[in-house]
């Protein structure tokens, strides 16, 4: 049966088994004198079997579901005759790809090798028996259980204590899914960096000042040998970052100043909003704008000072992300600003202070730490940010700090080195998760300091 | 100091002037950043709609059309095997003769050959299977031109000059030809709202895209709300104050700020590579982003359980329900609103994004429109991508349009929040 199809059936048998257990509860409350006399309430007795009929069988059908092509193609490698056994892991690969498209019917089985076709079949009627086992399993599973909740229900049974107990389970497993995404980022990114640093050392990887990532297809081949020097791409992705954050602090923090102590209620309830809708924009169009219309701008420009401009200078990609960034900065700014305690305020004022005289000296140290936090946070975007770089600027692994130059950052390279066809062997697929640790690496302790200064500061005035 | 001999009044009275003068500049500066904030909303928007509301119109030539027996190489109209091979575009090819009769040469044939576009042949087929009477009839009919033609129609009338690109002069004095007779002009641009992608411009549509961010957006609701919410729930309500709650909480904190990309790194290395999930389908895309978009559900979800005041919980306590009770029965409708406003806040961030979908395969060139699920199927923000970097220029201008459809949905999904956050909003 197909997945969709048992997960329908599994429902309507929970429910039946919600409705019967129910029913049983309730019936065995009449003779006592009615529901007041059973333990819990004739919903939680139902919901019981529900969960017994539900729950095991549907941990049973996910653990199949995970493990189903594992056990069939080990089997079907046990009953390979000695000849077609395959010895390596790319023979391995090779064979199941062939036995995979005779079974599904895309490669004709008349050309074939007849082996081939043997295997197919076996791997056709494995599939076969394994579908109808596992549904019969999951089936009298549920059957089962449902059996056992209608069976146990007593007028002392203590189903609502139960029926808690697996909820509670639920959402603690269901907060438990952020824990596992950071473990299964940091094992994916992790494992295959470790597979990179095996074929290219760490040092070279870290400190090496050249960027090819090109790998020789064959070993006699000229003039690919690659090489996974990092630091042109770490400095181009400083140097757009920086720009970004040139823009975006002075321009994010100004405004949130004057929203949150010049504007009048009416302007700040239009502004505020109308910044936030840069926040909205999503990173791809960024990436047009940056692409079409400021880099051919600011060549323009460039070109009319005498200047040597690239068409995909660092500048336009991190203006674009500055102007990104704006409303990030604004908005943190706005909120550590607003919880300056208003006593702050009006003893600076109280003392002939200007409103700017106070801002300067008085509200904005003591908001210093959470701007900051607010910056670091602003930075591990700016660091992150992928479309507009790809968009926007180059491939070129250069090492320069001019910003009219082309510059390529880590998040490009990670998606050019893994964008289409790749083999999982090639230190230049490889090379994008190792780009990807530092990425995560970096951004995580960015994050992790600037929340704990902001959270350290808010402390400070509640 | 030289003014030692004022007064204090006198001093700081002929400092106030400069401190007005500061109070001055800075209050500028402020407003000035606004103003430069709000300078880039217009200008984005402008730019954007003024690239590309000309792609709701394409551009249409009328020509007399004749359904040519021998011409198509067909005999029977019922044979779907020959309409599959019928020349549809040699009809197209005699009609443009007849039109454009004394055009000789094998160069000048082929340029006005592509006046029309390859996808008109599929509009002939279609309209010869649904009626077949037309075998050997002649009709007039208006006809997709070929996005060269598109793009210098657009352009005939702007000030900076018609746009030429590829255009030789031949080609434009037909067209200026056809346009002297009436035989061009624009239509509401249909191919755009119904075809998947195509190579040739004038025939890619954003349909094929718009139902793979469905079908994405779909699974990424159904997965991100209810783990958001009950995840929300057990931190606000359940979690007892120990150090794994804690790791709860700094991860979540943490994945929140994660860049996108790092989520499609682990989705290849997760989904793809060890689960052997297929990939370009909806069902990744809908796996990565609800990981993504997690973290944003569940802080706005916590912030709508602790709006909830605690007298509600201590009423339901004291009438004796019990700890699910209260929440099941008092706390979440209450916290309803404010959680599919964040609900709402998440999946227009899910919509927009690009990144994370490049890594696990979404970029596939596919024409074919999704039908489900596990189909392969692109989404609009990657169909933007992709546009954007296609060398015609036809294309520049449905990048800008597909941007627009984009942020109209954007747009729609955060009013939406804000009217549902405004509507059911209580203050207690």
């Amino acid at each position: 049966m197909q997945t969709a199809n048992l997960l329908i059936v599994l429902l309507i048998l929970s429910i039946v088994a919600y409705y019967m257990a129910r029913g049983r509860s309730v019936a065995q409350a009449q003779p006592l004198g009615g529901i007041r006399y059973l333990h819990s309430l004739p919903f939680f007795y139902g919901m019981r079997a529900a969960i017994w009929c539900a729950l095991p069988s549907i941990l049973l059908l996910v653990l199949w579901l995970l493990f189903d092509e594992s056990i069939i193609s080990s089997l079907l490698i046990g009953g390979l005759p000695e000849s077609l056994l395959p010895t390596s892991e790319a023979e391995h690969n090779l064979f199941f790809n062939s036995v995979e498209n005779i079974a599904s019917g895309a490669l004709s089985a008349e050309t074939a090798d007849p082996a081939l076709v043997a295997a197919a079949e076996s791997l056709n009627s494995l599939r076969d028996t394994g579908r109808s086992l596992a549904t019969a399993a999951v089936l009298s599973l549920a059957v089962l259980g449902a059996g056992w909740g209608w069976v146990k229900v007593s007028p002392k049974l203590r189903a609502r204590q139960q029926v808690e107990r697996v909820f509670r389970g639920i959402l603690l497993s269901c907060a438990c899914v952020a824990i596992f995404t950071t473990l299964g980022i940091l094992l994916s990114v992790l494992f295959e960096s470790l597979r990179f640093f095996q074929a290219v050392p760490a040092t070279e990887f870290l400190f090496g000042t050249e960027w090819s990532p090109q790998m020789a297809i064959r070993s006699d081949q000229v003039g690919s040998s690659g090489s996974f020097g990092a630091i042109p791409l770490f400095v181009g992705t400083l140097l757009i970052s920086f720009i970004a954050m040139v823009v975006a602090v002075p321009v994010g923090l100004m405004s949130a100043i004057y929203l949150a102590e010049y504007a009048s209620p009416r302007m700040r309830g239009f502004a505020k909003p109308a910044l936030e809708v840069l926040a909205g924009i999503p990173t791809v169009v960024y990436g047009f704008f940056a692409a079409l219309t400021v880099a051919p701008f600011i060549r323009e420009t460039g070109e009319g000072f005498g200047l040597q401009v690239s068409s995909e200078s660092a500048l336009a990609a991190g203006l674009v992300m500055g102007v990104m960034i704006i409303p990030f900065i604004s908005s943190l700014a706005d909120d550590v600003i607003n919880a300056v305690p208003q006593s702050l305020r009006d003893g600076s004022l109280g003392l002939g202070a200007t409103r700017s005289e106070t801002i300067k000296k008085v509200i904005f140290p003591a908001a210093l730490p959470g701007i900051v936090g607010g910056v670091l946070l602003a930075a591990s975007r700016a660091i992150g940010e992928t479309m507009i770089v790809v968009m926007a600027a180059g491939l070129a692994a250069k090492l320069t700090a001019n910003p009219l130059d082309t510059v390529t950052t880590v998040t490009v390279q990670i998606v050019t080195l893994l964008v289409g066809d790749q083999e999982f062997d090639s230190p230049k697929t490889l090379a994008a998760f190792a780009l990807g640790l530092m990425l995560f690496v970096v951004t995580l302790v960015l994050n992790f300091v600037a929340l704990r200064v902001v959270k350290k500061y808010r402390e400070q005035y509640e | 100091m030289a003014d030692s001999n004022l007064s204090h009044a006198e001093r700081i009275q002929s400092s106030l002037a400069k401190r007005y003068r500061a109070e001055k500049h800075f209050k500028f500066y402020g407003a000035a950043a606004i103003a430069f904030g709000l300078l880039c909303v217009v200008l984005l928007f402008t730019d954007i709609i003024s690239k590309g509301y000309k792609a709701f119109g394409q551009t249409y030539i009328q020509l007399e059309v004749t359904y040519d027996a021998s011409t198509l190489g067909i005999t029977d109209v019922n044979d779907s095997q020959q309409i599959v091979l019928a020349d549809f575009h040699g009809v197209v090819k005699t009609a443009l003769k007849s039109r454009f009769v004394d055009v000789s040469g094998r160069k000048a044939k082929r340029d006005l050959y592509g006046l029309i576009s390859h996808g008109a042949g599929y509009t002939l087929r279609d309209r010869l299977v649904a009626n077949p009477k037309l075998l050997n009839q002649t009709e007039t009919l208006w006809l997709v031109a070929d996005d060269d033609i598109d793009t210098y129609y657009k352009s005939i009338d702007s000030d900076a000059g018609a746009f030429v690109g590829r255009m030789s002069e031949q080609r434009q004095g037909w067209v200026d030809q056809l346009a002297q007779s009436d035989d061009v002009k624009m239509r509401l641009n249909r191919n755009f709202f119904t075809q998947g992608d195509s190579r040739e411009p004038e025939l890619a549509g954003i349909r094929g895209a718009a139902m793979g961010s469905l079908f994405t957006l779909i699974i990424t609701i159904a997965l991100s709300f209810p783990i958001g919410v009950a995840a929300a729930v057990y931190l606000e309500e359940f979690a007892p104050q120990n150090r794994w709650t804690d790791l709860i909480e700094v991860n979540i904190n943490n994945l929140a700020a994660v860049p996108s990309i790092i989520f499609g790194l682990l989705g290849l290395a997760i989904f793809i590579n060890f689960f052997h999930v297929p990939r370009s389908v909806p069902v990744v895309g809908g796996l990565v982003l609800t990981l993504m978009t997690l973290p944003t559900i569940i802080i706005s979800s916590r912030a709508a359980i602790k709006a909830v005041p605690p007298s509600i919980r201590d009423a339901a306590i004291g009438v004796g329900a019990s700890p699910m009770q209260v929440v099941l029965h008092h706390v979440l409708p209450l916290a309803m609103p404010g959680m599919l406003t964040g609900a709402i806040i998440g999946m227009a961030q899910a919509l927009g994004e690009t990144a994370p979908l490049l890594m696990i395969g979404m970029v596939a060139f596919i024409v074919d429109i999704p039908g489900g699920f596990t189909d392969p199927s692109t989404v609009l923000p990657v169909q933007i991508f992709l546009w954007a970097d296609s060398p015609e220029r036809a294309f520049m201008e449905k990048t800008s349009a597909a941007i627009m459809v984009l942020l109209a949905f954007l747009i729609f999904m955060n009013t939406l929040a804000v009217i549902l956050r405004k509507r059911l909003e209580r203050r207690w």
